[in-house]
Formats: C-alpha cells, sequence, structure tokens
C-alpha cells in the first residue's frame, strides 16, 4: 500500500511521445545509402576507368541490382511474417507476377526484332498463334503495364487472402497453402497454352521505352531506380510499423484473439499488410526482370520462396533492416559459393537455415544488437 | 350522463394513472415505461427492461459433450455478479458464447434489450462495450505497457485510423488515469511481457478499462496475485459497480466474499442455485457438486 501513496504523491505522469520515422543517425545512415547507390556507384562504374582499382565492373552492379531486388522481396517477408507473424511462403509468386507483368511489356518492345520478324512475340509464332491472346491486351502500354505490375499480385493477394483469412487459416496451414499457391502457378506458367511463353518463359529483352536495355547508361539506370525503390520502401515500411497500424500487427502476431476481444476486425489488418506486401514483391519482380534479362516459371518453384524467408529470418525478423542486411549476406555468400564451391551451395543454405534457428532466433541484427546493449 | 356520473369517471381515470405512476416508479428502469416507443440511440444499450445481459435456454455441445445445459442468466445494469463453479462447470464457454468466440446450438444471448449478440463477430462485439479479460492474463507481450493500453483505447479501430492515428490530450489523460488506478504508472515504457504475473493481470484489466466497456467479464482476475494485489483489485471492482457491469468467475472465496451482492453457482453448463454467498454456501445442492457425491 506504500507504494499506492508514492505514486498519488508523484508529479503527473509523462506519457512517451511516439518515435520520430527515423533516429539521426539513422537518418545520417539513409542518406549515405542514398548517396552511394544513386552517386557513387554511377560514377564509379561508368566514369571511372576500368583499370583504376576504385572501378566497379558490370558484373558487380548486376549482382548488387539483383540482391537490391531480392532485399525488397526481403523487406515484403519481414512485413508479413516478422511483424504479423504470418509466414508466406509463396511470395515467389507475386515476385514472378510483377516480372511477367513488366516481361509482357519487353517482349512486345521487340517489336520486329525477334527471330521471326513477326509482330507477336517469339514463342507466339513458334505455337503458330495468329493474334495476341485477350490478356496481352495491355502489354504495348508502358503506363499500363506499370499498373499491371501492382495490380495482379495485389489482385491475387487480396482474393486468396480474403478467403485464407475470413476462414482464420493460421500458422503452418496458411504457410502450406501459399506454397501450394506458387506450386500450382508454377504449373500453370508452363504450360504454351496459357500463353506466358511456356518452360521459357520471356527473354531476349530488346529495349524499355525505345531504349535500348544493353547499354551502361540504361543499367545504371535501372540501377539506380531499384536503389531508390527499396530506399522508399524502407521508409514506408518503417512509416506503418511506427504507426499504431504498426503495432497492431504485432499484436495480431502475439496474441490475435485479445486483439479482437480489444475490438479489432483483424481480417482488414491481415488482409492489407499481405497484400501490401504482395505488391512490394511486384515492383521488385519488374524491376529484376529487365535487368536480369529473363523471367520463367522457375521463378514460382518452392524453393525461391522458401528462400525470401531465409534471408528474413538471417537478416532478423521484426527489424526493418535486417531482412535487407539477410538478403546481401545469404546473395552475397550464394554468389561467391557457386562460384568457388558450386555443390556445396545447398548444404550451406540448409545449414544457415539450421543454425539460424538454433543460434540467432533474432537474426544477425538481432545479435548485433544484444552485443551492443550488452557493451553498453 | 348527468354532471356527477362525469366528475365520478374523471376521479376513476385520475386513480388509474396515478395507480399506474406509482407502479411504473418502483421499476428497475426507474419509472421508464417499458412499453412504450422510444428514440433509439445508436452506441447505447438499452437497458429500460432493467437487464443490461440476457442469456435463455442456451445450450452448447463439444463434440458430443454438453459444455453448456439451459443456461439462462441474467444481469442488471451496474451489478457486480460472481459465478463461482466446479471445474468443467462451462464458466469459460459461457463467456466465450457472450463475446462471439463460440456460437451456441440454440438459445438466446442479448445484450440489452436489442442487441443479439450471436449475429456480432467478436470485433464488433467488443466494440460495442463488453470487454473480456482471459483466464490466463493475456497481454500483447512484445509491445510495452504504454502501446498496450493505447491499443485497447476506445477509438475508431479500422485500418486507416490505425496508420494516421495520433493520441489527442484527452485520451492520454484518460491512459494516465488508467495507468494510474492500475499501479503501473513506474512501467509505461516497460514491456509488457517482463511484467510479473500480478502486473499482467493488472495491466489486462487496465485494457479492459480502456475500452470502457459497458459491461466486463473477468475470468479469474486475482489467480496468482499477492494479497496486497488481490486486495486492491476488489477495491477497483467495487469501485467499478454502478458505473458498469461486471460478471467476475473466481474460485477465491475471500474475495467473492468481499465483493459479491449475487452469487450465481454454475454446473455441468446450467445454473444450480443462486442468491448471497451465504446462501449459496449452505445450499445442499451446491455443498454436493463441490465435495463431491
Amino acid at each position: 500500500m506504500n507504494t499506492a501513496k508514492i505514486h498519488s504523491a508523484k508529479m503527473p505522469l509523462v506519457l512517451p511521445t511516439p518515435a520520430p520515422l527515423l533516429s539521426k543517425s539513422a537518418w545520417a545512415a539513409w542518406l549515405l545509402a542514398a548517396i552511394v547507390l544513386c552517386a557513387l556507384v554511377p560514377l564509379l562504374n561508368l566514369v571511372v576507368a576500368p583499370d583504376s582499382v576504385l572501378h566497379i565492373s558490370d558484373f558487380l552492379v548486376g549482382l548488387l541490382a539483383k540482391i537490391m531486388c531480392y532485399a525488397i522481396c526481403a523487406l515484403a517477408m519481414d512485413l508479413i511474417w516478422g511483424y504479423t507473424g504470418i509466414l508466406s511462403l509463396g511470395h515467389g509468386l507475386f515476385f514472378a507476377l510483377g516480372g511477367y507483368a513488366m516481361g509482357m511489356y519487353l517482349m512486345r518492345q521487340i517489336g520486329h526484332d525477334g527471330n521471326y520478324k513477326s509482330d507477336l512475340p517469339d514463342f507466339m509464332v513458334f505455337l503458330d498463334w495468329k493474334t495476341l491472346p485477350w490478356h496481352w491486351a495491355l502489354s504495348d502500354s508502358f503506363v499500363a503495364t506499370l499498373f499491371l505490375v501492382v495490380a495482379a499480385p495485389a489482385a491475387l493477394a487480396l482474393v486468396f487472402g480474403f478467403f485464407a483469412f475470413r476462414s482464420r487459416i493460421k500458422g503452418v496451414y496458411f504457410s502450406i497453402i501459399t506454397q501450394a499457391m506458387t506450386f500450382a502457378a508454377m504449373l500453370l506458367f508452363f504450360r504454351n497454352e496459357t500463353g506466358f511463353g511456356g518452360n521459357n518463359g520471356f527473354t531476349d529483352f530488346k529495349r524499355i521505352l525505345g531504349i535500348p536495355l544493353a547499354t551502361p547508361g540504361m543499367r545504371m539506370v535501372l540501377f539506380v531506380l531499384t536503389g531508390a525503390v527499396l530506399l522508399l520502401f524502407f521508409l514506408l515500411g518503417r512509416y506503418l510499423v511506427n504507426s499504431k497500424f504498426g503495432r497492431v500487427l504485432q499484436a495480431v502476431r502475439d496474441s490475435e484473439s485479445r486483439l479482437m476481444f480489444c475490438g479489432y476486425s483483424t481480417l482488414g489488418y491481415k488482409l492489407t499488410i499481405w497484400t501490401l506486401s504482395a505488391m512490394m514483391c511486384g515492383v521488385a519482380g519488374a524491376l529484376y526482370v529487365p535487368q536480369v534479362g529473363i523471367i520463367n516459371p522457375s521463378e514460382m518453384s518452392p524453393a525461391n520462396s522458401i528462400e525470401i524467408a531465409i534471408w528474413a529470418a538471417v537478416g532478423g525478423r521484426a527489424t526493418l533492416i535486417g531482412p535487407i542486411v539477410g538478403a546481401f549476406l545469404v546473395n552475397g555468400a550464394k554468389s561467391w559459393l557457386t562460384v568457388t564451391y558450386p555443390e556445396f551451395w545447398l548444404y550451406f543454405l540448409g545449414a544457415l537455415f539450421i543454425g539460424v534457428t538454433l543460434f540467432l532466433p533474432d537474426g544477425v541484427v538481432g545479435l548485433v544488437n544484444k552485443l551492443r546493449s550488452k557493451r553498453a | 350522463m348527468t354532471p356527477d356520473l362525469l366528475e365520478q369517471g374523471a376521479r376513476r381515470v385520475e386513480e388509474r394513472l396515478a395507480a399506474i405512476a406509482r407502479q411504473n416508479s418502483q421499476t428497475e428502469s426507474g419509472g421508464r415505461q417499458a412499453g412504450f416507443s422510444r428514440v433509439k440511440a445508436n452506441d447505447d444499450v438499452d437497458v429500460t427492461h432493467g437487464r443490461i445481459l440476457y442469456l435463455e435456454d442456451v445450450n452448447v455441445s463439444f463434440d458430443g459433450f454438453q459444455a453448456i445445459r439451459n443456461l439462462s442468466l441474467d444481469i442488471a445494469p451496474g451489478e457486480l455478479r460472481c459465478i463461482i463453479g466446479p471445474n468443467g462447470a462451462g464458466k469459460t464457454t459461457m463467456m466465450d458464447i457472450i463475446t462471439g468466440k463460440t456460437r451456441p446450438d440454440s438459445g438466446s444471448v442479448y445484450f440489452g434489450s436489442t442487441i443479439n449478440l450471436l449475429r456480432y463477430r467478436e470485433s464488433d462485439i467488443a466494440q460495442m462495450g463488453i470487454g473480456r479479460k482471459f483466464q490466463k492474463p493475456t497481454v500483447f507481450e512484445n509491445l510495452s505497457v504504454f502501446e498496450n493500453l493505447e491499443l485497447a483505447l476506445k477509438t475508431h479501430k479500422g485500418v486507416r485510423s490505425s496508420v494516421f492515428f495520433k493520441l489527442d490530450s484527452a485520451q492520454g489523460d484518460r491512459l494516465a488515469e488508467v495507468l494510474e488506478t492500475i499501479h503501473l504508472s513506474d512501467s509505461v515504457v516497460r514491456q509488457a511481457g517482463n511484467l510479473s504475473h500480478g502486473q499482467k493481470q493488472w495491466l489486462e484489466i487496465g485494457m479492459l478499462l480502456m475500452q470502457d466497456p459497458k459491461l466486463l467479464l473477468l475470468d479469474e482476475p486475482v489467480a496468482g496475485m499477492t494479497d496486497e494485489e488481490t486486495e486492491r483489485t476488489a477495491e477497483l471492482f467495487l469501485s467499478l459497480k454502478g458505473k458498469h457491469s461486471l460478471m467476475v468467475v473466481e474460485h477465491d472465496m475471500g474475495f467473492i466474499n468481499t465483493i459479491s451482492d449475487i452469487v450465481t453457482v454454475l454446473c455441468d453448463g446450467s445454473v444450480l442455485a443462486q442468491g448471497t454467498l451465504a446462501q449459496v454456501q449452505s445450499d445442499e445442492r451446491v455443498i454436493e457438486v463441490y465435495l463431491g457425491r
């Protein structure tokens, strides 16, 4: 009872103020990253002479761009898995859908320069099709393509998510049906008659907006664009998880029934973040395809979706920077190992996943944070 | 027809009206007449009939096991009702039904006179003003005490309003007040997962208070609390009585003795006895179910 008296004698309670979007040092790091991606890398790649030590090779630029696309996926995965506790093993599908939407546009941009010099994409000529199928109707327009890049994954996520979340499918069951979803889509896209180029997918792209893709300048534009999208999505994610919306998501993860009895209809929240996450993956896919130059159904393979989850887990769930770090670490290791010890890559990936689950439940960033707080 | 007869008639009418008025002033609804139409306030529960919660002939069975059997129960506005009963009597299932988690096989459940609870989802029921504390203290472990209370705050709970939510000063005051009430002012920024068991119980009660519910369902609120904490909880509940209606499920007889007016004994999914604690404790049937047959 004494404590109660001390309480009442105290000064009025000061409630914590909302956290800023980023702390000062985090803003500095963000700006630094922006400068490196948008100015330093282009400078070192395009201006500095190839024989200089400082020169960044085209290969490295391409690799970085690819990993940044993966990092966007990992970030999207973190929002739905790390913060909301819903493990999706089907995010590769959303990535591929964005990629396919962009790929269709790039196929149309080839124009008459294909092997068959036809108005139609090569694979259609090969299949002896005379006209464009209905779902290619928008593929000539760049603006419509940009719309489809987000709308196609969003529409699928919305419908799928609505039925799954309304039926209160949770946990491992949800993960399994997302895995089944991406597998089913892969089988569908493998078929020639669905009009997505079958198992070869789309490749041999020539230009975007009429500008040739294979020039250093265009490659750099796409690289900078990817970096900018990653940085902006990071800020968007930061804004969301900082808001009350983000805390509701974490509450969904920690105790969904408590949240419902607090008066929240969780369906809307889960659907919103799930759809947003799918859209982010779609954008990543659309940035990936012109830089890598190919999209085929293997992007929808279940293993690809699982890898996205691994990036997020390795980096650290429920920290936004973690998945980005994870995507860079794992893919950096992958590109190094597949060159030096190609046969060991899959063992390494498996060992990494087991190791992280057992010893680093909060990922690399979690470990760093722990070490830092220990020192302090 | 003479003036005399007219006068007599007028007198009779007056007497009759006076009698009706007398009768009405004795009702629990405070003299308002239930039979007449009245304006329905949208976010208000209609308690004109003197009942805030009304269960009738409710039946639930799980895989052939009849958890609730012809349960009928009602609670008056402002009442503090204690529910006791042996394990498996259906106490938690009853709360599940009221809060929309479990759908009964038959029967009716009304909140006030007009709201049929069986038509709504958990979140709607919570927004209408029924708060619930779980048997096992359930708070958002990875959020701070402050954030836990902020989430429970009575406000719009749609996606858009959450994205752009900012705590205004009135809400801040309310939050500080509840923090004071639940004695967690010192732990505002502490992670809820690091609180002691008793403090988690308090935090969960605080989250209920933030919702400002009309009816509170409390499932074993003092389990795992120290004597001092239990005492404070009793004080808190007694102070809530009158403004809110409370339904408290407890096993701690000392606690019940402190707070109870009417105690309802549940057994095998239906009401076995009802009355003051002394009355039910002396009831033969109650003694039998508690001591075994």
